[in-house]
C-alpha cells in the first residue's frame, strides 16, 4: 500500500513538472483487422483529462486527429478540346494521406487557433501540404482533392463531435471506410484552450489485412512470377472444371 | 455479401461481381469475345481501380475462354492450324503493343488514346458487321442463295497453306497480319481483342462462322495468359479474389453462352454482337463528349 501510494507520488510530481493537464486516452481496438469481410470499422477514442490545479475560467476543448499512410497524388482537370473533354491540366502533390479525419469538441475556430494549425497542421488542408513547399501553387487541385475524398468519406472533418463531460471526460466515434489501406494510423489528441495548445498525446493504431487476404498480398508482392503462374492455374482449371461439368449434365 | 479484394483494397458486392462474370461469359460463349471490352468499364463502375480491373479482367477472360473453348473443341469447330497462325501474330503483336503503350505512356495522353481507340474500332466493326449481317438476312429472305467463299485479294497472297477444319487454301500472311494488330491492339487496349478478330476472320479470310468462335477463344486464352503474367510481375495488380468471383461467374456464362449460341443462327448471332459493339462504343463515345460530372480527377502515385 505504502509502495503504491509512493508509486502515485512519483507519477504525480512527474506530471506536475510535465504540464498541469494531460491526456490518458483509451481505444475500442489497438488493431484494424482487413478480413475478407470486412466492411470498414469504427474507431471509439475515449479517455479522460488529469489535472492537478484548479478549473481556469476559460473551457478546454479538444481536437484529435487520425491519418492513414501519405502517399504522392496527381490532381487532373479536364477541358473541352475540339469537342471531347480530355485532361489538360493536373498538379502533382509530393505526400498526401490516404485517409485523415480530424474532431473538435467545439467549432472549428474555438477549438484551433491559426498558430497552433500552423505548427501541428490540424485542418485537412495542412495535413496535405506539411510542408510549405508547394502552398504558394493553384488551390484549386488542392480543393478538388479534399472536395472528392470528403465525398468518399476518406477525409474528414468532425466539428463538434468529441463529447466532453465536464472539462474531464471526452469520447469520440472516428468511422473507417472500407478502401483502408495497410499501415500504421497516428492518433494525435490536442487539448487547447482559447485555441492555443495546452498539451498533446500521441499514439498509433495499426491496420492489417489477415488470413487469406494476408496471404495473397504478400505472395503478390514478394513472389509476383508465382502469383502470375498461380492466377494462370486457377483459371484455367475452373475453366476445364465448368466444361467438364457442363458435359456429364448434358450427358443425364 | 461484401467482399474485401486485397490487391484492390476495396470492399464490393460478391454477388454483383458473380453477375458481371456471368454477363461476360454468356457473351464469350456466344460470340467467341473475350468481353473484355465490356468488362473493364464495367469493373470501373463497380469502383475497381482501373489498374486492378484492366490486368485482372485478362485472368477471367482466360477461364471464360478455356470453358468455351473446351465446349467446342467437343463439336469440333475450333481451326488448331488457323488459331497457332493467329497466335504467332499476335505473341508479336502484343510485345509490340506493349512497347507502343510505355512509348505513348512517356507522351502522356494515353488514356485518351486508348478512349479514342475503343471509340473508333468499335464504330468500324460494329458499323460493318451491322450492314452486312442484314444483307445477309435479306438476301437469304429474298430466296437468293448465299455467296459462300467470295474471292479477293487476300487469295492472290504467296505461302498458302491448308486450313482443313476452315476449308480454306489461303495464304498465311493475312492472319498473321490480323494475329498481329490484334495483338498490338490488346496490349494497348487491355483486351482479348475479339471483337477485331472475329470479324476479320469472317470478311477478310472468309472462315465460316461456327469455326471462326472456336478459334478466336483458343486464340485469347494464350494472349490473356501472357499479359496476366505480364501485369502480375509488372504491376502486381491481378486480383486473384476479384478474378475468382469474375471466373465463377464467367465460367458458367460460357457454357450457356455456347449453348444459345449453336441454337442461334449465323446472321441473327452476327446482328446482335454488332449491336453490342455499337451499344457500347455509343455509350463511350457519349462519355468523351457530355461534360463530366466532375472536371476533376485524382490518381494516386503518378
Amino acid at each position: 500500500m505504502r509502495l503504491l501510494t509512493l508509486i502515485c507520488l512519483t507519477i504525480l510530481t512527474w506530471l506536475n513538472t510535465a504540464a498541469a493537464e494531460t491526456v490518458v486516452l483509451g481505444l475500442n481496438q489497438d488493431q484494424v483487422s482487413i478480413t475478407a469481410d470486412f466492411q470498414g470499422s469504427e474507431l471509439l477514442i475515449f479517455g479522460a483529462i488529469r489535472r492537478d490545479k484548479p478549473l481556469e475560467a476559460s473551457p478546454l476543448q479538444v481536437a484529435l486527429t487520425v491519418s492513414g499512410p501519405s502517399s504522392p497524388v496527381t490532381i487532373r482537370k479536364k477541358s473541352r478540346v475540339a469537342g471531347i473533354w480530355i485532361n489538360t491540366d493536373g498538379q502533382r502533390i509530393g505526400a498526401a494521406p490516404s485517409f485523415y479525419a480530424v474532431a473538435t469538441s467545439a467549432a472549428w475556430q474555438d477549438t484551433v487557433g491559426p498558430a497552433l494549425d500552423g505548427r501541428h497542421h490540424l485542418s485537412i488542408g495542412q495535413a496535405i501540404y506539411p510542408q510549405d513547399i508547394e502552398r504558394n501553387d493553384d488551390s484549386r487541385f488542392q480543393d478538388a482533392l479534399i472536395r472528392i475524398r470528403t465525398d468518399e468519406g476518406q477525409y474528414q472533418l468532425l466539428e463538434n463531435e468529441v463529447t466532453l463531460q465536464e472539462q474531464t471526460l471526452f469520447k469520440s466515434r472516428i468511422r473507417l471506410p472500407s478502401n483502408l489501406v495497410e499501415g500504421s494510423y497516428p492518433i494525435r489528441v490536442f487539448l487547447t484552450r482559447d485555441g492555443e495548445l495546452v498539451s498533446e498525446y500521441r499514439t498509433n493504431i495499426q491496420v492489417r489485412k489477415v488470413g487469406l487476404e494476408r496471404f495473397l498480398y504478400t505472395t503478390a508482392h514478394n513472389t509476383p512470377l508465382l502469383y502470375g503462374i498461380m492466377s494462370l492455374a486457377i483459371a484455367l482449371f475452373a475453366g476445364w472444371l465448368a466444361s467438364s461439368l457442363f458435359a456429364l449434365i448434358r450427358q443425364q | 455479401m461484401q467482399v474485401y479484394l486485397p490487391i484492390a483494397e476495396v470492399s464490393v458486392n460478391a454477388f454483383l461481381l458473380l453477375g458481371l462474370g456471368g454477363l461476360v461469359g454468356v457473351l464469350s460463349g456466344m460470340f467467341g469475345v473475350g468481353g473484355g471490352f465490356l468488362l473493364t468499364p464495367l469493373l470501373f463502375f463497380v469502383g475497381i481501380p482501373p489498374a486492378v480491373a484492366v490486368a485482372t479482367q485478362g485472368n477471367q477472360i482466360m477461364a471464360s475462354s478455356m470453358s468455351g473453348v473446351l465446349a467446342h473443341l467437343k463439336r469440333r469447330t475450333v481451326d488448331l492450324t488457323m488459331g497457332s497462325v493467329l497466335l504467332a501474330g499476335g505473341l508479336v503483336g502484343a510485345f509490340l503493343g506493349v512497347m507502343l503503350f510505355n512509348y505513348l505512356k512517356k507522351l502522356g495522353q494515353v488514356d485518351l488514346l486508348v478512349e479514342l481507340c475503343y471509340v473508333v474500332f468499335l464504330a468500324i466493326v460494329g458499323g460493318l458487321m451491322m450492314i452486312e449481317s442484314i444483307n445477309a438476312i435479306r438476301r437469304s429472305r429474298a430466296g437468293a442463295p448465299p455467296k459462300r467463299k467470295k474471292h479477293n485479294w487476300v487469295h492472290g497472297l504467296p505461302f498458302k497453306m491448308r486450313f482443313r477444319v476452315s476449308g480454306l487454301y489461303i495464304s498465311v500472311i493475312p492472319p498473321l497480319m490480323v494475329g498481329l494488330l490484334v495483338g498490338v491492339l490488346a496490349a494497348i487496349m487491355g483486351v482479348g481483342g475479339g471483337f477485331i478478330m472475329v470479324p476479320a476472320m469472317i470478311y477478310l479470310l472468309g472462315m465460316p462462322t461456327k469455326v471462326v468462335i472456336g478459334t478466336s477463344l483458343f486464340q485469347i486464352i494464350f494472349v490473356s495468359a501472357a499479359t496476366t503474367l505480364l501485369h502480375a510481375t509488372t504491376s502486381q495488380t491481378v486480383d486473384m479474389i476479384l478474378a475468382l468471383l469474375l471466373l465463377i461467374g464467367g465460367v458458367i456464362g460460357a457454357q450457356f453462352g455456347t449453348m444459345i449460341g449453336a441454337r442461334m443462327k449465323a446472321e441473327q448471332l452476327r446482328i446482335f454482337l454488332a449491336a453490342l459493339v455499337l451499344l457500347v462504343c455509343a455509350k463511350l463515345a457519349l462519355d468523351l463528349v457530355i461534360m463530366p460530372s466532375d472536371l476533376y480527377s485524382i490518381s494516386v502515385g503518378g
